[in-house]
């Protein structure tokens, strides 16, 4: 390697907020990437992966500005070049591959318009000619009837299917550089294997340099030949990924490091058989218009387990698996056509309306999303105030002296109380959101999703949070999640669901030697691991992933 | 703590207004203050014919001429106001209050209610708006309260629509369905959990019905039909003073003026209303 493919020196990008301060969001950022090198841009939100990535097409997104260095891509300068001279250049020297694929594509195009839109906007080759090639891409990226598919819109394919698509139309130029931004992010376990596989042979097939972003290490590792961590715009550590993985030297990598491996949850000695706080008998729940006593969509069928006092219950599976639905129904949200629900001993009403305001209290739900699940409207202390005059009635300077504690027990200063939730940070809007289901001195905290929208590291100590305050509030929680290592740090127990139904239930400790049903293996197998030969010595039944995909 | 020393400012508060926000509000002020003292500082009673002149020019005694039979235009302006934002202002916040609470609760209780209601409304204002006026203007006779309904019952569907629109998004959102979760009654989560997220658009849509119905109201009063003489609403004074612009009087410019400064100033203080009412999202 006598030349390296793209070298960026010394960038700086920054923006101008709304109150007309500037912000360096960048701060000097060098590297260099080799022909056919893949380079990983490691770091959580805000850290300035993806604006690093979109400032190598030359772009920057709206308000954002390219203050000062140099970017170099191939033989060109792409800070000096006029927008049009950038326009030329993408899709053919450096192309681009969203984290949404579905956001990505037209929906009232057909997929193959779309996927050969580059080749008829630089004049590379006749339509005939590009639909061949893009076929040939559609094979070497394992898409199911490559030869069909390009005819069919972009809702009639899997996430998956559309991601790879999305890689395709990406590829399509034949560029030098391919920028993946968090492209497996959005997907599940399963399916990113077989996206990560795709990417992974293409790349190695075509000899192109890439830029991966994500947050996740695991993912990377399978992928990546180097890795930059950064943070805040500065690169923390730069080295080959098996350095960074097995050899950190910057304490910020050890710190990402440690927050991808949870210390597993020691279960408390069990000190004879304990009550169950919540069981839950045979429950079915559904949407849609109720026909007979049967809703339209049946979603949740014959959901039983029961969950002891002091104890945590998992809830694993994909997306469409119920797993937030079985939430919604134990809460009371969408009320279940069939089944019981015991909550410590006695019987629950399915609707919310007919439950008792004690009973409500006793058990709490808690959002994925702290954006949406406050008010924005309303400050902090209005916020958390609210279920202590409901519940308890309290008011005055009790009240604001029990938000203040209630904001202590979440680790966040009293001071915050004045402010509105857009004032705050993902992970501070995630604790705001905990407290308010404390407030209400809960025996039971339905947790669904609630770390998967925040960084590994934030996500991390909100774990440790919520085991802190179990061990001095006596709670209970069902935690729902997609990503089976937050469910090991802190369940007992877990429920693997798949379509609606619980396909079995292992002890948290064990789940990966204990699981006997083949659809648990083949979700804790599909789990990445830190290890860069994960992905080669994953084996998998085709058969066995196509049954339980339902394609 | 020094904090609660300060004394709580809009600006402190976080609800400041930018320059032209506030030139909206103290325009819009002033013409209220007209309103409300008017009858004082009118130079002339508006309804004697004080010059012996028509159309006459702006002079020392006429500040803004005289009108079609030689009244002072300054007075009747003066208490054209009166009218003009009195009746305007009533029917727009009725209108808008009514749809708003409406929509909101449609947007909550949904399903056949929703449904109905909407209907309804929509079907009511598939009826055209001076029609409906001179109907009901027809049936009940004109007096100010049954034009502050009649502009009101106008426009509510309209505010109703929109605000309904917006409920509906916002009470899908989880704060909702946690509030819901919680136990809480159906005043808490209209008043607290969904208002005040769609306030700042109600605000800019009250700002443009308003003045719809400041036009409205001149129409109704050219067919005999709004402020009865020798009171005169500002789009009454226009249409009588209309031969006037031939003669370049004054007497057709200033009512004019008026209504694009009332109008305008509306629209300048809805558009820069603070921050935290106008747009949450940021």
């Amino acid at each position: 390697m006598d030349q390296p493919l793209v070298s960026v020196r010394d960038l700086k990008i920054g923006a101008k907020t709304d109150s007309g301060r500037d912000v360096e969001i960048i701060k000097g950022v060098s590297f260099d990437i080799a022909p056919g090198e893949i380079l990983a841009l490691i770091g959580e939100s805000g850290s300035g992966k993806t604006t690093i990535a979109l400032s190598l097409m030359g772009h920057t997104r709206p308000g954002c500005k390219i203050h000062a260095g140099h970017i170099r891509v191939g033989r060109r300068d792409v800070t000096a070049m006029s927008e049009r001279q950038r326009a030329a250049m993408r899709g053919t020297e450096v192309s681009y591959v969203p984290q949404s694929a579905a956001a990505a594509f037209n929906p009232a195009k057909r997929i193959m318009d779309q996927v050969v839109e580059i080749t008829a906007i630089h004049k590379l080759m006749p339509r005939p000619q590009a639909e061949a090639k893009a076929r040939q891409l559609f094979r070497a990226l394992a898409l199911p009837d490559p030869d069909h598919i390009g005819s069919r819109y972009p809702h009639q394919v899997s996430g998956g299917q559309l991601q790879r698509l999305s890689a395709a139309m990406a590829l399509i130029g034949d560029p030098a550089l391919v920028i993946f931004d968090e492209p497996t992010t959005a997907l599940d376990v399963t399916t990113q294997i077989e996206v990560l596989r795709a990417f992974k042979s293409v790349m190695d097939k075509g000899a192109m340099a890439g830029v991966y972003v994500s947050h996740d290490l695991a993912v990377v590792a399978q992928i990546a030949d180097r890795i930059i961590v950064l943070k805040n715009g500065v690169v923390q550590e730069e080295g080959p990924t098996e350095q960074i993985l097995h050899a950190p030297a910057h304490p910020y990598t050890r710190q990402l490091l440690d927050a991808f491996e949870p210390v597993p949850h020691v279960p408390e000695a069990q000190a004879g058989t304990r009550e169950p706080i919540l069981q839950v008998q045979n429950l079915c729940a559904g949407y849609g218009a109720i026909r007979d006593g049967v809703p339209a969509a049946r979603i949740l069928e014959d959901v039983s387990f029961r969950l002891e006092r002091g104890r945590n219950l998992g809830v694993i599976g994909e997306s469409g698996s119920g797993k937030s639905t079985l939430a919604r129904a134990i809460a009371g949200i969408l009320p279940a056509y069939r089944g019981n629900l015991l909550l410590d001993g006695k019987e629950l009403a399915p609707s919310l309306s007919d439950r008792s305001k004690d009973e409500l209290r006793r058990a709490q739900i808690v959002f994925q999303l702290a954006d949406t699940a406050l008010n924005p409207a309303q400050s902090i202390e209005a916020i958390l105030a609210r279920p202590l005059t409901f519940y308890h009635g309290m008011s005055g300077a009790a009240r604001s002296k029990r938000v203040i504690e209630l904001l202590d027990m979440v680790r966040l200063p009293g001071q915050l109380r004045h402010r509105l939730p857009s004032e705050l940070s993902g992970g501070q809007k995630q604790r705001v959101n905990l407290a308010r289901a404390l407030a209400a001195e809960p025996d039971l905290i339905l947790c669904d999703e609630i770390t998967s929208a925040l960084d590994t590291v934030v996500a991390a100590a909100i774990l440790d949070l919520l085991k802190e305050l179990q061990r001095e509030l006596n709670l209970s929680y069902m935690f729902i999640s997609h990503d089976l290592s937050t469910v090991e740090a802190i369940c007992d127990e877990v429920l693997v669901m798949l379509k609606g139904r619980v396909v079995e239930a292992l002890p948290a400790a064990r789940m990966s030697t204990d699981a006997t049903h083949p659809y648990s293996r083949l979700l804790i197998g599909s789990i990445p691991k830190l290890d860069t030969g994960w992905l080669k010595g994953l084996e998998q039944d085709p058969a066995l992933l196509a049954q339980f995909a339902g394609r | 703590m020094s904090l609660a020393l300060r004394l709580p400012t809009p600006a402190r508060l976080g609800y400041s207004f930018n320059r032209v926000g506030r030139l909206g509000l103290a325009v819009i002020l002033f013409w209220a203050v007209i309103a409300v003292i008017g009858p004082w500082i009118a130079p002339y009673p508006p309804g004697d014919m004080v010059d012996y002149d028509y159309f006459g020019p702006m002079s020392q005694q006429f500040w803004l001429g005289s009108d079609y039979l030689g009244r002072d235009i300054l007075s009747r302006i003066i208490m054209g106001t009166r009218y003009t934002v009195g009746i305007a202002l009533a029917a727009v916040i009725l209108a808008c209050a009514g749809g708003v609470i409406l929509g909101m609760i449609a947007a909550v209780v949904g399903g056949w209610f929703d449904t109905l209601l909407s209907r309804f409304l929509d079907a009511f204002n598939g009826i055209p708006h001076l029609l409906f006026g001179l109907v009901v203007v027809a049936a009940v006779g004109s007096s100010i309260p049954v034009l502050i309904l009649t502009l009101a019952a106008m426009y509510l569907p309209g505010s109703y629509r929109f605000a309904r629109a917006l409920a509906v998004n916002v009470n899908t959102m989880d704060f909702v369905t946690v509030a819901r979760a919680r136990g809480e009654g159906f005043g808490h989560i209209i008043g607290r959990e969904i208002l005040p997220n769609i306030l700042g658009p109600v605000l800019a849509d009250l700002g443009l019905r308003f003045v719809f119905i400041v036009l409205v109201l001149s129409g109704l009063s050219f067919l005999g039909l709004g402020v009865q003489p020798p009171n005169a609403d500002w789009g009454a004074l226009v249409r009588e003073n209309i031969e006037g612009l031939s003669l370049g009087a004054p007497a057709v410019i200033f009512p004019s003026i008026a209504i694009a400064s009332l109008t305008i100033s509306v629209n300048l203080f809805i558009d820069n209303l603070p921050t935290r009412i106008r747009d949450r999202s940021e």
